[in-house]
């Protein structure tokens, strides 16, 4: 009792059962099944089963760092990664058993101990806690019996229904299939190998920390590398098929799945390179750290310039389909460097950005189409366009600021969030439906023309993104230290004391979200000639959650964290299409695992690194 | 002629009665004193003056002019200037930015100047000033803010409760920066409930008493004055 009651103890039973929960849950909710469609490793490993070694993988690891600063011996350690093995697949194990024709009696034998079970731990607690006997008898047969009702018709339903598929749908034929490892027909077979499989997942993630330092990181790296070059192999497949011949793509690749050999090879390449990283990285920055700055300043140049150079070839390098999805994020990024004018410099929570973004794409198409619904049939371009559907956007964030502005925080991002509802259902209305077509939308939408061609391909549009987003990167930068940014954000920090430095707060605010309008225009007028149609149901609450998650999670007020956010919040799940009812799910996990470990974003700007570690002296700014 | 002149003013709190009646005086290079116990209407009057909020009834008078209903934005350029209460720096900004939000009413080219004078008038501030103004101390805090108030080059600065929350030592250390600013020629509208502090560098001074003018003396008249005695200064 006293070991269960230890510190250690607790630490290894609090992380088994949470990576058992998580096995379990992705099963439950289907994840597992789905993820086993895509193979890392041909023939070898699929998502799914990767999710079964990597959760007491992760926890083997992260548990052993726990115990050690709990001060443990390393046979501790790896006891403790055993036992997350063990505590990883026991609840997917029992369902498995619950689920069999075999031992379906356990289920039965389970749900009718369960109100036993729970009526004596209540009583228990009573007795302990003191109480007279007959009152826990009288609170043990209350209990029993109230626990008892709900199991029992529990027990009915599976009687009638006949399997667990009744209540949760997902424990199903796929999902035994794959926790299994394709041993369906010989439970006891199957049980074994997914228990050993996680056993020896969670030991090795303690024998993992427990390795030296170089060793260490270097396979971290290549296991890091060599899974996500699988997890990702189509979008992997799509960049090397624009660079290297078919005969040696089909060496690396059978279909979309990394071959064993391949991915072999690549684990071996991938860690030398980390142990190089890791033995010879330090000394790499340090150099870099002690050259002189002129040197330094040509450096970065050079930098700079490579980097330019590479955007400039990036759709080239990547191709059709991955060129789509740059430019898909570049709208993203466009609007999230808007929206973080009035979110990240002035403070105002705006929900309803949405708004812009379905107005630049309705001004485009009704403007340039040539269907039905065009007011000009091709008189206005492209080009001529974009401009007005900027303004048409600043003219609506105006429009919408003006009864918005007494109102503060909460207050305000509802009423914004009502305004984004007004126009998705404004766009579907009857009422405008001779203008904007309704359901149907506005058609044929002409590409744009620059110097005679056509810029009907992704790798073209990415063009325009580009300069657009670079445009915008700029100008917010240049805001960020210019008066106008500056007294948006000391209406951030007080409204009062703003206005008391001789601020005309009402102006100011009616500014940010004119702006901040602008470039949702921009972005909904690409977006409307990217795809040539614009329907309402592009048009949702979704686009401002999308907009304003990635200004989050990237890092509020940081452009280049918005840059990075938009890549991992839209990038990725475009990449990862064939999960994508899963999306929101990822998406509520990734942000509450941000706002726990990381709650200032990935690349957080000065000013918000502050914010977060109140009390931690901030680094001086400017300082060397 | 007052600089400014505080002639009957009501002001409500929704219909709440904060101020009943208001009436003062301040002539250039003053420093006066309002002293009053808690709720006795000493930041509804500041908050007046300020065009933070608008008196019902009667004027606010500055330089001849009535300012009663302009807003407090444009107050700031014609030359009145307010340190709020519990300070109200901008946390997260550098202490120069704070410095350079002051002088965000103006546009000559002297600012860089003036940035100069207030480094001169609280070193501290400079060996700091890149530094978030939310790390400062609760003094360097205060005098930040006093600081960036005469970034706006103010001929009327209005300080409300300069001495809140400070350690006595530090209090000392506000009064005698507020008596040289005042030594420079900007007139000081004080509110404070350090009666004692206050009204030992005042000229004249005013009590508030549940939003009226209960007292108005010079300032060593009213440290001699029985009742103020009792009531403001703990003297039996």
């Amino acid at each position: 009792m006293d070991l269960l009651r230890s510190q250690t103890a607790k630490t290894i039973l609090l992380l088994g059962s949470l990576s058992g929960a998580f096995i379990l849950f992705t099963g439950a909710v289907g994840m597992i099944a789905a993820f086993h469609e895509r193979e890392v490793v041909d023939r070898f490993i699929s998502l799914g089963q990767l999710l079964l070694i990597i959760a007491p993988f992760v926890t083997g690891y992260y548990a052993a760092g726990k115990l050690r600063a709990l001060g443990e011996d390393s046979p501790v350690l790896l006891i403790g990664g055993i036992t997350i093995g063990i505590m990883t697949a026991a609840p997917s194990v029992i369902l498995l058993l619950f689920n069999s024709d075999e031992f379906r009696f356990l289920l039965d034998l389970t749900l009718r101990l369960i109100p036993f079970a729970a009526a004596s731990i209540f009583a228990w607690r009573l007795h302990r806690a003191g109480s007279e006997t007959q009152m826990a008898i009288a609170v043990w047969l209350v209990v029993a019996v109230l626990v008892g009702i709900v199991t029992f018709s529990f027990a009915l339903i599976f009687e009638i229904k006949g399997d667990l598929r009744s209540v949760l749908v997902n424990i199903n034929r796929e999902w035994v299939d794959v926790v299994t490892f394709d041993n369906r027909k010989d439970l006891a077979r199957g049980i074994g190998a997914f228990s050993l499989i996680s056993v020896v997942a969670g030991f090795a993630g303690s024998i993992l920390y427990l390795m030296p330092n170089l060793p260490r990181r270097a396979l971290i790296y290549g296991l890091g590398v060599t899974v996500l070059v699988g997890a990702f192999g189509e979008t992997v497949r799509l960049i090397l098929q624009e660079n290297i011949d078919r005969d040696t793509l089909k060496e690396i690749f059978r279909r979309d799945t990394l071959r064993q050999n391949a991915a072999l090879a690549l684990f071996i390449i991938s860690t030398v390179a980390g142990f190089l990283w890791a033995m010879f990285g330090r000394q790499a920055r340090e150099s870099f750290h002690s050259i002189n700055v002129s040197q330094r300043r040509s450096l970065n140049i050079i930098g700079l310039v490579i980097f330019v150079v590479f955007m400039l070839a990036l759709p080239w390098l990547i191709g059709r389909t991955l060129s789509d999805v740059a430019v898909t994020i570049g709208i993203f990024v466009l609007m999230g460097l808007g929206l973080n004018i009035a979110i990240g410099l002035a403070g105002l929570l705006d929900l309803g950005y949405v708004t812009n973004y379905a107005v630049g794409a309705y001004i485009l198409a009704v403007l340039t189409s040539i269907g039905p619904l065009g007011l000009f049939k091709g008189t206005f371009t492209f080009w001529m366009v974009i401009p007005l559907a900027l303004l048409a956007a600043m003219f609506a964030g105006f429009i919408f600021a003006v009864p918005v502005l007494r109102m503060r925080g909460d207050y305000l991002a509802i009423a914004t969030l009502g305004f984004g509802e007004i126009i998705g259902k404004l766009a579907i209305s009857d009422w405008l439906k001779p203008l904007i077509g309704g359901a149907q939308g506005v058609q044929a939408i002409p590409k744009p023309i620059l110097l005679g061609a056509e810029l009907k391909n992704p790798e073209q549009l990415y063009y325009i993104v580009l300069v657009a987003s670079l445009v915008c990167l700029f100008v917010s930068i240049r805001l960020n230290n210019s008066r106008t940014g500056r007294q948006w954000m000391a209406i951030r920090e007080d409204e009062d004391v703003a206005t008391a430095m001789g601020i005309d707060t009402a102006r100011a605010k009616l500014l940010a979200f004119t702006l901040s309008a602008a470039t949702g225009g921009v972005a909904g007028a690409i977006f409307a000639a990217k795809v040539g149609t614009v329907f309402p149901n592009s048009f949702t609450v979704f686009i401002s959650i999308n907009v304003l998650s990635l200004i989050i999670v990237g890092g509020i007020a940081s452009n280049p964290g918005i840059v990075v956010g938009a890549i991992v919040l839209i990038g990725m799940p475009e990449l990862l299409r064939e999960f994508s009812e899963f999306r929101f799910l990822l998406y509520g996990a990734l942000l509450i695992l941000m706002m726990i470990k990381r709650p200032q974003g990935l690349i957080p700007s000065k000013i918000v690194t502050h914010e977060v570690r109140t009390g931690v002296k901030p680094k001086l700014a400017g300082a060397e | 002629m007052a600089l400014l002149e505080v002639s009957e003013i009501h002001t409500y709190y929704g219909n709440i009665h904060a101020l009943k009646g208001v009436s003062f005086e301040v002539d250039s290079g003053e420093i006066i004193a309002l002293i009053g116990a808690n709720g006795a209407g000493k930041t509804t009057t500041l908050r007046t003056i300020s065009g933070l909020m608008e008196p019902r009834e009667g004027a606010v008078i500055y330089e001849g002019e009535d300012i009663s209903s302009t807003r407090a934005d444009l107050l700031v350029a014609k030359g009145i200037s307010m340190v709020p209460e519990g300070r109200g720096v901008f946390a997260k900004l550098t202490v120069e930015e704070n410095l350079d939000m002051g002088a965000y009413v103006r546009r000559d080219g002297d600012i860089k100047d003036d940035l100069k004078n207030a480094y001169s008038l609280f070193p501290r501030l400079e060996e700091r000033k890149k530094q978030f103004a939310g790390t400062l101390s609760g003094g360097e805090q205060q005098m930040l803010a006093i600081a960036r108030a005469l970034m706006s080059k103010p001929r009327l600065l209005l300080l409300d409760e300069p001495s809140m929350g400070l350690a006595p030592v530090l209090v000392d250390g506000v009064f005698e920066t507020v008596q040289r600013i005042a030594s420079e020629g900007v007139t000081i509208l004080l509110v404070e409930q350090n009666a004692h502090m206050a009204l030992q560098i005042a000229d004249r001074g005013y009590v508030l008493q549940s939003g009226e003018v209960a007292i108005s003396d010079t300032a060593a008249n009213l440290q001699q004055n029985e009742t103020v005695q009792k009531t403001y200064l703990g003297i039996d």
